[in-house]
């Protein structure tokens, strides 16, 4: 990864910020700083204060607490046209009685630019976003994907300091969602501009993001890179809204020397690592990914390591993988998700099969009960 | 007519639309046409037209009798609308605004005056504007003027009656394309550094000028037309075109000339629909006129669209 959010100057901070609606709280103490270049999203369920976020950066939306700072200047209380800070709305919000050049112009015009300029910028963005033909076209005389493209130039054409894009997607459908999530990074890598993005989407999130933070009920619960958020979460609610996991009940029985436990799983013994810190009688759940684990048919496993005894309820044939429920001696439901092996074609699981179940030591991920 | 797919359903709708044309033949269309023609006949000593073409009365209309008539209308037409305009425009868009729940019983209370005939109610306005009315006695009473002010009998009163009757139809259309209007919208511009009001002005007036052009013929028309509230509240001093057209037909018994008043009136009406349907067609935006514009055939802009980013790409 390129950006180091720490050490380069933040373009955007939240400091402390809550929004109260009446009595309800949207967003509880959100600290946020994202770097310059950096492209991140917000990822939760509908009502997590995601949008929120983004109206308060905006400027649509005033902070009930806390602070805004754009490149470095207090912006808390300023208006949404004095900030250097646009927007793709989630339905485009394309000015149906303009042309697709003057929506594209709107922004450049209202900054008074001469007419040269807007025409050099205007051409300029339309031919980045492969618009120019279609420049005369009004909004309704587009497809929904032309729609979108205008409505990232007639963002973008203002250099704005950040992008805000809110659920741009959601109108397109499956395949040009695809297309679009592609064509909006690649330009976000040519124009170097700041990307704020908000999506209930995890595989778009992940498939676009420097950084992802996912948030729950008003709270950013985790921040970090797509592959930390995925196979590092941080608490039960990300771990669940991030893909499918396997969660086991466990106690530490003791704490071995080099930062490993021993630790009693749905009643076995076994060795786990994990970062961090936990005392000896302490219960913890202990995380697996589905396509973590590894199915043994039981007269094929050769029983050393840590495993579990179990039984297959199911097996989903989903083309690249087979999807494998099963339920383990102490009554626990997995699922384990295998890839088809090359070299052993006629390998077949079936329900009722007896199987051994382990995984690859140090991927699981350990945290205490109370992480809900 | 053109052919309908058949189905039971085609019987029905040829029938409905058969009702409808001879409904509009038979009570718009036919009147219409009678006017023209007895626009055109002369007048007859014992018989209100006799059958002898002649442009004679449009001719007359050029005379400067109707020409005053014609102007004080206009002026004051004109006045009523403008008032109406700018007294309905924030009215409207400030009921299309409110909380859903609230917007009905506002809308009600400009239909509620439509429940009483409007003819009662130009009486009513007497009251309120008369020499004893309630606006010379306030003043009065408040001490600012001593005598009654002269409100009765002018064009002023004439003016404040078009006005007051007038004035709901202009809000209803400003209502209905107020609320259509995307708020979205307005946040895009303000989002793009349109400060409020160059945001409604390059907004939400072009997006509501056809709310705004209905409401104004919608206004100006009938009251170039309306000939009892002059006749009540401005006396028989000042003259207007519907009282013309009235005389016309009921007192001085020359048709023809009626009719041709009537014709120009009802040209009026042409024209500005003309005008109305030009200004909706702008916001709507042709489909056709863009499809033709663009590159392409214009029949899959969705296959259009999907093959943009491979070429992105390369």
């Amino acid at each position: 990864m390129l950006d180091t959010p720490v050490s380069a100057p933040p373009i955007i901070e939240l400091r402390g910020v809550a929004k109260y609606y009446g009595s309800t709280a949207a967003l509880h103490n959100i600290n946020l700083s994202i770097a310059n270049g950096e492209f991140l999203t917000l990822l939760g369920p509908s009502g997590c204060g995601k949008t929120t976020i983004l109206r308060l950066i905006s400027g649509f939306e005033s902070p009930s607490r806390g602070e805004l700072l754009l490149n470095g200047e207090d912006i808390t209380d300023a208006a949404p046209e004095r900030r250097q800070v646009n927007t793709v709305f989630q339905n485009y919000a394309l000015f149906p009685h303009m042309s697709v050049w003057d929506n594209v112009a709107f922004g450049l015009k209202m900054q008074r630019r001469s007419r040269a300029e807007i025409s050099d910028r205007v051409s300029e963005v339309l031919r980045r976003v492969h618009m120019e033909a279609l420049a005369d076209r009004k909004p309704r005389q587009l497809s929904g994907g032309q729609q979108q493209r205008v409505a990232i130039a007639r963002a973008i054409v203002n250099n704005p300091l950040l992008l805000l894009l809110d659920e741009p997607f959601s109108a397109l459908d499956f395949k040009l969602r695809k297309q679009m999530q592609l064509e909006i990074k690649h330009l976000q890598r040519q124009i170097g501009i700041t990307f704020v993005f908000v999506t209930h989407d995890q595989e778009e999130a992940f498939a676009m993001s420097d950084r992802v933070a996912v948030m729950n009920e008003g709270e950013i619960r985790q921040i970090g890179s797509s592959q930390e958020i995925y196979e590092e979460p941080e608490n039960l609610f990300v771990a669940h809204f991030v893909g499918e996991i396997n969660v086991l009940e466990a106690t530490i029985t003791s704490r071995l020397d080099d930062g490993a436990y021993t630790a009693n799983v749905e009643g076995k013994d076994f060795k786990l690592r994990s970062k961090r810190e936990f005392e000896a009688g302490e219960d913890v759940k202990v995380l697996l990914r589905p396509e973590d684990l590894i199915v043994y048919l039981e007269n094929e496993h050769p029983f050393t390591g840590q495993f579990f005894l179990g039984r297959i309820d199911e097996a989903i044939y989903k083309g690249a993988t087979v999807d494998i429920l099963l339920t383990l001696d102490s009554g626990r439901k997995l699922q384990a998700a295998e890839f088809f092996n090359e070299d052993d074609v006629d390998i077949s699981y079936s329900p009722g099969d007896r199987v051994a179940l382990s995984w690859v030591e140090g991927w699981e991920v350990v945290l205490d009960s109370e992480g809900e | 007519m053109p052919r309908l797919p058949g189905g039971g359903g085609s019987a029905f709708r040829a029938f409905g639309i058969s009702v409808t044309w001879f409904w509009l033949g038979a009570f718009a269309l036919l009147p219409s046409l009678a006017l023209l023609l007895v626009s055109v006949l002369d007048r007859g000593e014992l018989d209100f037209f006799i059958p002898a073409l002649t442009l004679g009365n449009y001719r007359e209309l050029l005379g400067p009798v109707f020409l005053r008539v014609l102007w004080d209308s206009v002026r004051l037409a004109f006045f009523s609308t403008l008032v109406c305009l700018l007294a309905g425009y924030p009215f409207a868009y400030h009921i299309a605004r409110a909380r859903p729940k609230w917007r009905p019983w506002l809308l009600l209370l400009v239909i509620i005056p439509f429940w009483t005939n409007s003819l009662i109610r130009t009486y009513a306005l007497i009251l309120i504007i008369g020499a004893q009315g309630m606006v010379n006695r306030l003043l009065m009473a408040l001490g600012l003027i001593d005598a009654p002010l002269v409100i009765m009998y002018t064009d002023f009163a004439v003016f404040v009656g078009l006005t007051y009757t007038l004035l709901p139809f202009m809000v209803l259309p400003l209502y209905a394309s107020i609320e259509k209007l995307d708020t979205n919208l307005l946040d895009a511009a303000r989002d793009l550094g349109a400060g409020s009001l160059r945001a409604f002005w390059h907004i939400t007036l072009p997006l509501t000028l056809p709310g705004i052009v209905a409401g104004c013929m919608l206004v100006f028309l009938p009251s170039l037309g309306i000939f009892y509230v002059p006749e009540i509240l401005g006396g028989a001093k000042n003259m207007l075109l519907g009282t013309f057209i009235k005389n016309q037909f009921l007192v001085a018994n020359n048709w023809p000339l009626g009719a041709a008043a009537s014709a120009v009136l009802t040209l009026a009406l042409i024209l500005m629909a003309g005008l109305y349907r030009l200004s909706s067609l702008r916001v709507a935006g042709r489909e056709k006129k863009g499809l033709l514009g663009g590159n392409g055939d214009g029949k899959n802009p969705r296959r259009e669209a999907a093959n943009l980013p491979e070429a992105a790409l390369r």
